[in-house]
């Protein structure tokens, strides 16, 4: 099993490399999505370095705790907390969205330690769902998380799973809603908003937690929190920001789905080493 | 009188049978288990059985969650409802990542009957087939649907077996199911008839009609609409120089199209097809509405008699 850190300076300082790798894949590549990918660094690299079980030797470890990418356009976090974790070596990072390449445009089951092939939108939640009714089943103990995005949950499916997680009594499975406010056509509150947010799920029989997305105390209390619930699915919702750690990319619609150039690669390498 | 049974009574004893078998099928439902006879599993294996309510897409989700943690899912609804509502996760999660949910749909067809358009799915055949990795299995009778059952609970990933409504008649003289292989339920040399489901025994009916009239026909049942059996198809396009497709399916993207993308390729034979006009189906008698659309054993010798 992978060595798990509750150390936040470790953890922080992972999370600067894999916002360092998301700005170098995404220059690399010469598209994709950097915003939302940004704003879910410290959401993915506490998963992964601090409280998921798993094993990067053997992705499919069945009693592995599963992650779910249900906004699988933000599959650059999941690639580079994958090689960070030693899932594949860095090298396949540099052929994100290539012909041949196994690091697909949206998340895909190709790559060693992604669950499932995803892309689009508002299915993660049942799917994450079944798999945590799967382990009622086999009686294997493990826990499912599954990062929504903001935008996603516009999408009826996510509501018809989360009627039936509560439903179900699964404790196993936890949500986290990338709250970054923003989505390809403006904010979230002018395209369609999900306010109120907490009461929504709170109606649908969800135990809920608001926190600070980029705050990794939060994160990992909010994870605990969300074990102690057994019979109750746990969504955290991380206020989050869009394009978090490059200053000209924070809040800006605009870098949901463009790459940066060499340029404004340069410029964003250079914020996240000396904000550090 | 032949014997007519539901095929759906078929699935649900194939069902109960394989989890007494095994403990990795699981079977979910979305509020019609009555109808398409999933209960008869729920009522054994309750711990193995999840109704999702009316929810369809989230049918396929869980389903595909629950097979990507190594079980076989088992997920049914009516046809309209299993392929119609759902095609984005049953193309972009089930499908694509090849997992192993066998999507069993009931009430497929205008033999749904007084129900109506709504739930008469003609398209299903064609939405299914269209999906990479997918496979698509219709088959004739209830025996067949048993045995169909089975045999792809034995194969690793994504199914889509179609059942009807209805009693169907037992096509007597059939070869046992086999995963792609068309079967010849009778030989003769003058016209070649591909029939599924219900329309096998529609067919059988026009067989001797054709008889009378001195005109022998070869019958092929056609469970497996993906992958076609071009073989089968090729070895018979030698011998006959007319093909009549019969399904109770549009005629845009079922049997017979999929047999016309393998017979176009052959020299010097026409293709016919027999199957519900591109429109909306409406209320009334199975039987009934099965001469309005024209899916008839008259039709059948109508095409293998024109000129």
């Amino acid at each position: 099993m992978f060595q798990l850190t509750k150390n936040v300076d470790i953890l922080k300082e992972i999370a600067r490399d894999v916002r360092a790798l998301i700005i170098k894949m995404l220059a690399k590549a010469g598209s994709g999505h950097p915003g939302g990918s940004l704003s879910a660094v410290e959401i993915l690299t506490t998963l992964y370095f601090s409280v998921m079980r798993h094993d990067p030797c053997n992705p499919s470890w069945p009693e592995r705790d599963r992650f779910h990418l249900s906004k699988g356009h933000a599959c650059p976090v999941l690639y580079a907390v994958l090689s960070k974790a030693g899932y594949f070596e860095e090298r396949h990072l540099w052929t994100l969205r290539q012909l041949g390449s196994m690091l697909q445009g949206h998340a895909d089951r190709k790559t060693p330690g992604v669950e499932m092939s995803t892309g689009s939108l508002g299915q993660g939640l049942s799917i994450s769902l079944g798999m945590a009714l799967a382990s009622r089943v086999s009686k294997i103990p493990y826990r499912v998380y599954c990062l929504l995005g903001d935008g996603e949950i516009q999408e009826g499916n996510v509501w018809e799973a989360a009627m039936a997680a509560a439903h179900y009594n699964v404790g196993n499975l936890c949500a986290i809603l990338d709250y970054n406010k923003f989505q390809i056509d403006g904010s979230v509150d002018e395209v369609m908003s999900i306010e109120p947010i907490e009461d929504k799920w709170k109606a649908f029989g969800w135990n809920t937690v608001v926190i600070d997305g980029h705050d990794i105390n939060d994160l990992i209390s909010a994870f605990e929190h969300a074990k102690e619930m057994k019979k109750k699915p746990t969504i955290i919702i991380a206020r989050t920001v869009k394009g978090k750690g490059v200053s000209f990319m924070e809040h800006v619609v605009d870098f949901h789905g463009r790459a940066p150039s060499p340029e404004e690669e340069r410029k964003a390498l250079e914020e996240i080493f000396d904000n550090d | 009188m032949t014997e007519k049974i539901y095929t759906r009574d078929y699935y649900g004893k194939a069902l109960v049978e394989l989890g007494r078998e095994r403990q990795d099928i699981v079977v979910l439902d979305a509020d019609l288990s009555g109808s398409t006879r999933t209960s008869m599993f729920a009522r054994e294996f309750p711990d193995r059985f999840f109704n999702v309510g009316v929810a369809e897409q989230n049918l396929m989700g869980i389903s595909a969650g629950i097979a990507s943690c190594g079980f076989t899912v088992f997920a049914s609804s009516f046809a309209m409802f299993a392929t119609g509502r759902p095609w984005d996760q049953i193309r972009n999660t089930i499908s694509a990542n090849k997992l192993n949910v066998k999507i069993c749909a009931t009430h497929a067809g205008i033999t749904v009957g007084e129900d109506g358009a709504s739930h008469q799915a003609n398209e299903d055949i064609a939405i299914m087939r269209a999906i990479p990795n997918m496979r698509v299995i219709v088959p004739c009778d209830a025996y067949e649907t048993y045995e169909a059952v089975k045999a792809i609970s034995q194969i690793d990933g994504p199914f889509y077996l179609r059942m009807g409504r209805s009693k169907f008649p037992i096509i007597s003289n059939r070869p046992s199911f086999e995963f792609g292989k068309g079967q010849v339920i009778e030989k003769g040399k003058d016209v070649c008839i591909v029939a599924c489901g219900i329309m096998v025994s529609v067919a059988l009916e026009a067989l001797a009609m054709l008889r009378e009239k001195g005109i022998s026909a070869t019958l092929v049942n056609m469970p497996t609409i993906k992958p076609i059996d071009k073989e089968l198809l090729l070895e018979l396009a030698e011998g006959h120089s007319l093909f009549i497709t019969c399904e109770e399916h549009s005629i845009i993207g079922g049997l017979g199209s999929a047999v016309c993308e393998v017979l176009s390729e052959a020299k010097g034979v026409v293709v016919r097809r027999l199957g519900i006009p591109d429109t909306f189906g409406q209320s009334g008698d199975p039987d009934e509405l099965m001469c309005h659309y024209g899916l008839t054993a008259e039709n059948i010798v109508a095409l293998a008699t024109k000129g």
